[in-house]
This record gives C-alpha cells, sequence and structure tokens, in this order.
C-alpha cells in the first residue's frame, strides 16, 4: 500500500462529499443575505422615513399642507419619486423578512408556519406592486381633480 | 531561614477558611420536581438544611439527596467545574450548581432544570438535542494532509480561538437563549463555539464546510444577540462575541 499523499483517498466528511468541496462559490446563501439586508435597509430607512416624516410633516405647515397639489409638485421631481419607491420596497422587504423571522420563533415548523409566511410573501408582493404602479404611472392630467 | 508551609497549612492559615470553623447557616432549597411515574404534572419541594456557607450548592443537594429524599436527582461528576454535568437554574440564572457558594444564596435559593429540552426527572434533561447541534459542525480537526512532523501553530495563529477551546459543553449557553428555547433545531451557542474553535485553527482544512452548516435557516443567522450566553457561561467564553466572529466569517467567506 502505497503511503504518498497522491494515492491516498481522500477521506470524506459526514455528508458523503470531499473536504473543500463546493470551493469558489459562497458559503452565505439566502440567511446571510437577508440578515445583511436588514442591517443595510435599516439604517437607509432611517434616514428616508426619519426625512420623510420631517418633510411631509413638520416643517411648514406640517401635515396640513398636504394636498393632491403638493403630491402632484413634489411627483413631478424624480428624486422624490425615487425616494417614496425606495421607502416602499425597502419598508416593505424589510418589514416582510422581520415577520418572517418572528414566525421562525413563535411558530413550529409545519403547514401552519409554511401558510402565513406565504400569506405575508403575497400580501407584500402585491403592496408592492400596487405602490410601485402608482409611483411608475402616476399622471395629474388624468385625475379629475386637477 | 523561616519554615516552609505545607499546602495543608497555608489553606488552614486563616481561621475563616478552616474546615469546621464556619458556623453552619441554614439553608432552604426550593426545587422543581418532575417524575413522570409518580405525576404527569411538576411540583416544587422545600428542604431546609444546615450547611457550611463556604460549601458548593451541589453539596448542599448531596445532603438533600443523602440524608432527606434520596429520590432526588440531579447530575453531577466531578464537582468541580470540568466536566459540565451539574448546570441548571439557580435564582433564574443559569449556573453549574459545583461553582455557587452557598453562602452566595443563602437563605433560600431556588432551583429548577435547565430550559428548553424536555426534563426526564427532577434537574435531569434529554441532552440529545444539544448534543445533534455539536455534532452537525463536525466539532474535531479536520486535515488529512500528510505530514513528516506535527503541525505547528505560531503563539498568535493559537490564541486566535483560545477563548472557544474553554468549552466544557455543560449547555448553560444554549438553554438560556430564547431562540434556543422557541425553536429547539437552531443550533445554539454552544453548537457555535465548538464551530468557532476548529473554523479559526489554522491547522484546520474544513472552515468552509462549517460555515456552510452555520450559514442555513438553523444557523448563526437566528442569533439576535441577546447576550444571555455570554451571560450564563460558567468558564466566562465571550460566546456572543464568537458568534459574531462567525457570522462575519460567513460574510467575507472566509475565517
Amino acid at each position: 500500500m502505497s503511503t504518498t499523499a497522491e494515492a491516498r483517498p481522500e477521506a470524506p466528511l459526514p455528508h458523503g462529499k470531499p473536504v473543500g468541496a463546493g470551493r469558489g462559490r459562497p458559503v452565505g446563501r439566502f440567511e446571510l443575505w437577508a440578515w445583511l439586508f436588514m442591517r443595510i435597509s435599516g439604517l437607509v430607512l432611517l434616514f428616508l422615513a426619519v426625512g420623510h416624516v420631517l418633510i411631509m410633516h413638520v416643517f411648514e405647515e406640517g401635515v396640513d399642507r398636504v394636498d393632491f397639489a403638493f403630491i402632484q409638485l413634489r411627483w413631478a421631481s424624480l428624486f422624490w419619486k425615487t425616494w417614496d419607491w425606495l421607502m416602499l420596497v425597502l419598508a416593505l422587504l424589510h418589514g416582510v423578512n422581520g415577520l418572517r423571522m418572528i414566525l421562525l420563533d413563535y411558530v413550529r415548523p409545519g403547514g401552519a408556519r409554511r401558510a402565513i409566511n406565504g400569506f405575508f410573501v403575497i400580501l407584500g408582493a402585491a403592496l408592492m406592486a400596487l405602490g410601485t404602479i402608482i409611483v411608475v404611472t402616476f399622471d395629474p392630467s388624468k385625475w379629475p381633480m386637477s | 531561614m523561616a519554615a516552609s508551609l505545607t499546602p495543608a497549612e497555608i489553606l488552614n492559615s486563616s481561621d475563616e477558611r478552616r474546615v469546621g470553623a464556619t458556623p453552619l447557616v441554614t439553608l432552604t432549597l426550593r426545587i422543581r420536581r418532575f417524575n413522570p411515574q409518580v405525576s404527569e404534572e411538576p411540583w416544587w419541594d422545600e428542604f431546609t438544611i444546615q450547611v457550611d456557607p463556604y460549601e458548593r450548592l451541589v453539596e448542599a443537594l448531596h445532603q438533600v439527596k443523602w440524608h432527606h429524599d434520596g429520590t432526588l436527582t440531579f447530575r453531577r461528576s466531578c464537582a468541580h467545574g470540568i466536566c459540565g454535568s451539574d448546570a441548571m437554574v439557580i435564582n433564574g440564572r443559569n449556573a453549574l450548581a459545583c461553582k455557587i457558594l452557598v453562602k452566595d444564596v443563602a437563605p433560600k435559593v431556588t432551583i429548577e432544570p435547565i430550559r428548553g429540552l424536555a426534563v426526564l426527572k427532577d434537574l435531569i434533561v434529554d441532552m440529545e438535542p444539544f448534543f445533534d447541534g455539536y455534532r452537525a459542525v463536525l466539532p474535531y480537526l479536520v486535515n488529512d494532509e500528510e505530514t513528516e512532523r506535527e503541525r505547528v501553530q505560531t503563539p498568535q495563529e493559537r490564541e486566535r480561538y483560545d477563548d472557544t477551546t474553554k468549552c466544557i459543553l455543560c449547555a448553560a449557553c444554549t438553554t438560556s437563549c430564547p431562540i434556543f428555547w422557541s425553536d429547539e433545531t437552531y443550533i445554539g451557542p454552544a453548537a457555535i463555539v465548538n464551530a468557532h474553535r476548529f473554523i479559526f485553527d489554522s491547522r484546520d482544512r474544513a472552515p468552509r464546510e462549517r460555515l456552510g452548516i452555520l450559514s442555513e435557516k438553523t444557523g448563526v443567522f437566528r442569533c439576535r444577540t441577546t447576550f444571555n450566553c455570554t451571560d450564563a457561561c460558567p468558564r466566562g467564553i465571550e460566546v456572543t462575541k464568537a458568534i459574531q466572529e462567525v457570522k462575519r466569517a460567513v460574510l467575507f467567506d472566509r475565517p
């Protein structure tokens, strides 16, 4: 029997794959990116949401000046459209993933967990689609109020 | 030249510490009992005993078992804080009964089994889910490279994982974790500590396998950094710090 390193069969790990298998493929999968997303979106939302509250509810007359004309004026700018859409997407993803984490904590694995999780994913996707359609297709001339 | 003292003479040189020199104190132990052959429901028992205040709590439990109620059941082996058998909830906190002095809990102490694992009898829990998590992280050195001599390591490389070599697998950390209480499939702080010990070992060749296992849904990203584990560890391991280092290693894909 040879004792050189080349001739020696590589001892497999318990899962049957040799040591170092899958190199080149990142180690972290969905849970890593979900975890990282929560941290980054949290920081960005802090800035976006606090800014939103100050602009819409605190500065000048505050909430009293918010009407259709105000929104029309605001959404004429791509900057504010992007701000609001980003806030919508980040807050929805952040919220749905947060609910998923709470479900993992409180609901036992199985059908109930999958059902509740699926409900929140569908609800989140529907709200995001609705919000995106409004932000992207908003045209004040098509609204009777203007 | 002064005569040198024997260790026993040094130990007995303080009046306070001399065996039998301290007056006994009264200690009431309130213990959560469970015996499925007696009752489906757990119950509380109280025992009041006289005990040396410098004895450890495990000796008070011995006194109860040997002189008051022989049916009281608990695990202990070395009774000196190394084997990790006698982790229990003492006055609401996870600790080893052999590392708590009677004087620090007298006149009354509440003792319960560690949480999150099924109680089999009194203070004995089923440790298998805990060891399942431990086994899952490959807690042994993986290195099949041929070598003519020992695998050398610099003091700095050894220092990298020094803290996590101290684990005695008592389960005090894992059973103090609220994530583990709610979901026993969570791999738990102790398994992550033991993965850390090999992930950051320069001689090991399977850190990516362990990082892959720990980045699953049951792995490190369930940790919510409540620090219960760090508080509970009787060996003083910075458990939460080790978990955060493993998270970072997964993020940057290298130990």
